[in-house]
């Protein structure tokens, strides 16, 4: 009797363990940022809905909080290799998250598809993590590009986020950029959680810049916006695809109305069976659009399970070089290609804040960045 | 000119912020000899006790604000009767620790019953606008939102001074302040004193904390920290202990904050770091502070 229940307990374990096939999403759902998770999870959920399985077996989404801070991002990587013994991890959203889990998930070799992030650095020198998003060198020339040629912008003001790797590099990149066309360019400083913009503003408005363009994460530009309308400010408010998420414009009120930043997606700007079904489905279930982020999360689940399905194993290794074997991928923020570099070649999407809703302005092609 | 006076006006506005928080501070720590690292956290109970008060209950924002600071006292009077005073005759440093437990305490009870997202103080207000209005001097704009909190602070000072030299409780207070023992001697219900003195403390912590939510909309409940802590600092740099050493501490701070970082604009992201500069230097150099007394070591 007792060798039998040893038996069937063990086929039961043995079964469990099979039975499953965990993949890591951690998304920073608590905290300054957590919008973006929350959009990024929707996306996932829809994905997952739509294609539950993978090689025969149901896919498990192990959700984990990094509350947006590095140091529980590291924490989340380790505990989704460790203990949850994940195949594959998407996430996280912010650039400087994803570079705190790569290492682990590197060492580990366990697969990374980060929706969002956008900072070269996360990619750079690793195998095993890559994105479906573009990376920041083109998203700031885009942005100086649209700004000096669209915009005639001559002056900008740029507000970098010294905590965020992201801010950092998108400043530079369009810095470097804007200068290149011949524009001039301050630079004013501030951190993340800050509330007071006053002293940053008196600095950057002393020599009336034509736009300001602030490279940090939506809480911030927010409050950065109305300070600057409050003080009087009449140009151009730009910014990247921190700012896109609903919270923005519930933060920022009417001073980030005709608010201008460059992100991955909206709905009018991309037009594929795949990306109006998701487009459909989206709305059906939540009631309004989707913003990037989330077109993003199901890209990201998406390309994931396509490279599994590719490799025919769940082996780490494999599944990431699949990824990066990623060619003309139909996706809800439209055709994905990843190079070698894991690094995805898109468009730039250039959005504007009318009322209470994003409206689409233009795009950028690579090819009007050189 | 006009650099210099917007720059003036920003450094008003914050040090007149931080001189709120920091009197409540400095005044709980003069009579109780308790620094209530809780006090940031009760300064955010009260701003979320404002702004269900007018999102939910839909009341008007004074009636809100009323309620608010109303509910921080008795907020504050329960965390004594809680947490401080089963500790009253334990050495100093428990109650210290139970003061930083108190504070991750109400942080994460507010995550848990207003949820970690952030919500905007303007909700409170029907007319959005409202906070926006400046008027322009010499090219400087300033927001009128600054001299509300410059009259709000004078009249937390002057009602605080009122109550604490000039009744009965308040000079149960000071008595309390001096000697526990002889003042509970004198027939003074030293608890109940001291429960009062939180209660106040928190109340003046809300009132702060309405005006700060009112100038940085972002309500959540990890608001209080930073606040918390620059209050602190101000607090100790003018002297902890001493209320008109409170004020002055915050806005010498809020100056030197925001003069730093608009004449200096290659550190201006660390501008934080100068705020623990300026507590190193003060404890270093004179530990109690520009107005504070030499506390006189009776043998």
């Amino acid at each position: 009797m007792k060798k039998f229940l040893v038996i069937v307990f063990t086929v039961l374990a043995l079964v469990n363990l099979f039975a499953a096939v965990k993949i890591g999403v951690i998304l920073p759902m608590t905290g300054g940022i957590s919008a973006f998770g929350r959009m990024v999870w929707e996306g996932i959920q829809i994905a997952r809905e739509e294609r539950p399985k993978v090689l025969g077996e149901e896919v498990e989404l192990i959700l984990l909080d990094t509350r947006s801070e590095k140091t529980e991002a590291a924490n989340a990587a380790t505990r989704a290799v460790t203990k949850e013994k994940v195949i594959a991890i998407i996430g996280e959203v912010a650039s400087s998250h994803t570079l705190a889990l790569a290492p682990i998930a590197e060492s580990n070799k366990v697969p990374v598809i980060t929706p969002a992030s956008t900072n070269p650095l996360v990619t750079q020198g690793r195998k095993y993590v890559s994105r479906v998003c573009f990376i920041d060198p083109f998203q700031g020339s885009a942005m100086a590009v649209y700004a000096f040629k669209k915009l005639n912008a001559r002056k900008v003001a740029v507000f970098t986020d010294l905590e965020q790797d992201y801010s950092v590099g998108l400043s530079k990149f369009f810095s470097d950029k804007f200068k290149a066309l011949g524009g001039q360019v301050k630079q004013v400083f501030y951190k993340s959680g800050d509330q007071d913009f006053s002293a940053q503003l008196s600095v950057a408005l002393a020599d009336k810049p034509d736009a300001i363009y602030i490279t940090g994460y939506y809480p911030e530009i927010a409050l950065i916006s109305r300070q600057a309308r409050q003080l009087g400010f009449k140009g151009y408010i730009l910014a990247g695809d921190g700012a896109d998420a609903p919270e923005l414009i519930e933060i920022g009120g009417t001073a980030v109305d005709g608010l201008l930043f460059t992100t991955h997606y909206h709905p009018k700007a991309v037009d594929n069976p795949v990306a109006r079904k998701f487009l459909d489905t989206y709305k059906k279930k939540y009631g309004k659009e989707p913003a990037a982020l989330s077109a993003l999360g199901y890209d990201a689940y998406m390309v994931l399970l396509d490279a599994i399905e590719r490799a025919k194993s769940f082996d780490g290794t494999k599944i990431a070089e699949e990824i990066r074997k990623t060619k003309n991928f139909m996706g809800a923020t439209g055709t994905i290609t990843i190079n070698e570099l894991g690094d995805a070649v898109k468009t730039v999407t250039v959005n504007v804040v009318k009322g209470t809703t994003f409206d689409f302005a233009a795009t950028v092609e690579p090819h009007e960045v050189e | 000119m006009t650099f210099f006076l917007q720059n003036f006006f920003n450094g008003i506005m914050l040090g007149g912020l931080y001189a709120l928080i920091a009197v409540g501070y400095s005044m709980v720590y003069g009579i109780l000899r308790l620094i209530n690292f809780a006090h940031g956290d009760v300064m955010m109970m009260g701003v979320y006790f404002a702004y269900y008060s007018a999102v939910v209950f839909s009341l008007n924002p004074i009636l809100s604000f009323t309620v608010a600071v109303l509910g921080a006292a008795a907020l504050g009077f329960l965390i004594d009767r809680v947490a401080y005073k089963p500790l009253r005759k334990a050495p100093r440093i428990s109650a210290l620790i139970t003061a930083i437990g108190v504070s991750f305490f109400l942080e994460n009870l507010a995550v848990v019953i207003f949820g970690a997202i952030p919500k905007s103080f303007l909700d409170v207000f029907k007319d959005k606008s409202i906070l926006e209005k400046t008027i322009t001097v010499a090219d400087a704009r300033i927001p009128l939102l600054t001299f509300l909190v410059i009259i709000v602070t004078f009249a937390m000072f002057s009602v605080l001074f009122f109550v604490v030299y000039k009744t009965k409780i308040g000079m149960a207070m000071r008595a309390i302040a001096a000697d526990i023992p002889t003042t509970s001697l004198m027939g003074v219900n030293v608890d109940n004193v001291i429960g009062f003195t939180f209660a106040l403390g928190s109340a003046l912590a809300a009132a702060g904390g309405i005006m700060w939510a009112m100038r940085f909309p972002n309500v959540h409940p990890y608001m209080g920290f930073v606040p918390g802590l620059k209050a602190f600092i101000a607090a100790v740099f003018g002297g902890i202990g001493s209320i008109s050493g409170a004020v002055l501490g915050g806005i010498l701070l809020g100056m030197i904050e925001i003069f730093l970082a608009a004449y200096f604009p290659s550190v201006m992201g660390y501008r934080d770091a100068f705020a623990f500069i300026i507590l190193i230097t003060v404890l270093l150099v004179k530990p109690s502070g520009l107005l504070g007394k030499k506390a006189i070591e009776k043998v």
